[in-house]
């Protein structure tokens, strides 16, 4: 059952529509195919999820587009929000 | 497509029948509540300003105020001044008339004698000028005539993805009809310039569009603030949206996919077919105001956490993508587009039904913030009042 969004196929995050508990199964549209990933974390509803490991500095593509940059390894199936996303010194994050 | 609208003397057409009462000034704002309050059917428009505002901030005040008396949605307005302030009748009169020849009034506190001859007086003129009003009947006009205003406040990550994304796809269809549609909100493109400069119709227009984003990010910046420091707001990050370039994304989505033909200054009267942006803020009621002022007859206003805003010249249709808001807020929401995020129904199809929805207001429909009474009222402003 499909519980999360996937704007662009290029993203690395995906949308939950649902509440997630750690553990559950976060299932989505990838070219055409459902696929499946892992939550780490328990993810609150509307919220973003890695579908791919981050690396620290990496940009961050929601919409196809950059929406911030990785303050810290994220792995996938990770909550991602102010704790390992900002995108307020584009370009200083280390 | 056609709808039933007023025509108005001037050229402009509306889709309201609005007697106004403003206050000319703060001061007088109590005095023109009074007579408001008086008389059945009157829009009472709040002015927070009129005086004590240096010239840069009285010629924004004084814009936005001539645009929205202009806005075909009103028959004809009363002003209430005090006698002593910056902004009086001459002053008011020649910014109007640039505008528009419909009726206008003016009295002051300090001239008739005090506050009970005042609202006599008040009384007097609203009533003849309603009673003028009733006789305009509503004539077949073409949603060529329909600007409408595009809007976002109390954001969650489903306004990006649905309710805007619907909107988008209604103005689209509004822009195949040579209706307009108005983006504004410039604080809320940063990140997403580089879409909007590729989709404008010019590279005068596309370079003008981004120097205008870019020149809201650098006067935070000029004063030593990071505009992220202040969006997104609390309740943005809260319901899932994490930066200012993530809501900006959303944000962008519902201007649709139609090439940009102008970009207009703060509250500038719009006098261009087609998708154009409007330097506002990020303060939704003050870009409510704006677009209202530049003409737009009614706003799209897309909400995820949900937001009671109104106005007292034009409509605010309320628009969401979360059900939950749509149904525990359902006071304050007229449509809910959350079905395409279960797909139950698709974009287009949504964006079909928003249309007609809208033309259904156009034709005399209330939307809730109407039948809730809301109307409010803030004007950008650059500095601190004297």
């Amino acid at each position: 059952m499909v519980n999360a969004v996937l704007l662009n196929d290029n993203d690395m995050v995906v949308t939950v529509t649902k509440p997630i508990s750690c553990g559950d199964e976060i299932t989505f549209v990838l070219n055409g195919k459902t696929s499946i990933v892992k939550a780490v974390f328990n993810i609150p509803v509307n919220h973003k999820v890695a579908i791919v490991d981050i690396k620290k500095g990496d940009a961050v593509l929601k919409y196809g587009e950059i929406i911030g940059y990785a303050t810290n390894d994220i792995k996938a199936g990770e909550h991602v929000h102010e704790n390992n996303l900002d995108s307020k010194k584009l370009r200083e994050v280390e | 497509m056609k709808f039933n609208g007023y025509k108005r003397p001037d050229g402009h057409v509306g889709i309201r029948n609005h007697v106004v009462i403003m206050p000319g000034v703060i001061c007088a704002a109590g005095v023109a509540q009074k007579i408001a309050n008086k008389v059945d059917g009157i829009q009472y428009l709040y002015n927070p300003n009129g005086c004590a505002q240096n010239s840069r901030d009285t010629a924004v005040t004084l814009n936005i105020l001539s645009g929205l008396i202009a806005n075909g949605n009103v028959y004809g307005v009363l002003i209430v001044g005090l006698g002593c302030e910056m902004i009086r009748e001459a002053t008011y009169l020649e910014a109007i008339r640039k505008k528009t020849n419909k009726p206008v009034y003016y009295i002051s506190i300090q001239e008739e004698g005090g506050i009970q001859k005042t609202v006599a007086k008040g009384v007097e003129i609203v009533k003849a000028l309603s009673e003028e009003a009733s006789k305009c009947v509503r004539e077949e006009c073409d949603l060529s005539d329909i600007i409408l205003g595009l809007e976002c406040g109390g954001s969650d990550p489903t306004s990006g993805f649905s309710a805007n994304a619907v909107l988008g796809n209604t103005s689209d269809r509004l822009v195949d009809l040579n209706g307009t549609s108005v983006l504004c909100e410039t604080p809320e493109a940063i990140g997403a310039e580089h879409i909007l400069k590729e989709r404008a119709l010019t590279p005068e227009i596309g370079q003008k569009l981004c120097d205008t984003v870019l020149k809201y990010e650098k006067m935070f910046a000029d004063m030593g603030e990071d505009i992220r420091n202040t969006n997104p707001s609390p309740g943005n990050k809260a319901s899932g949206i994490t930066t200012l370039e993530e809501k900006s994304l959303g944000c962008v989505h519902k201007s649709g996919t139609k090439p940009f033909s102008g970009v207009y200054e703060y509250g500038q009267m719009i006098d261009k077919k087609g998708l154009v942006f409007m330097d506002g803020t990020a303060y939704d009621v003050a870009s409510v105001v704006s677009l209202i002022a530049g003409g737009a007859q009614i706003v799209a206003f897309t909400t995820g956490m949900g937001t009671p805003v109104g106005n007292a010249i034009a409509p605010v249709v309320k628009i969401t993508g979360n059900h939950d808001t749509a149904v525990r807020l359902n006071d304050m929401i007229d449509f809910d587009t959350s079905d395409s995020v279960t797909g139950a129904k698709s974009v287009e199809e949504l964006g079909e039904e928003l249309l007609s929805y809208i033309v259904q207001v156009c034709n005399g429909k209330n939307v809730k913030a109407e039948d809730n009474e809301i109307s409010d009222m803030a004007i950008n402003q650059f500095n601190s009042y004297a």
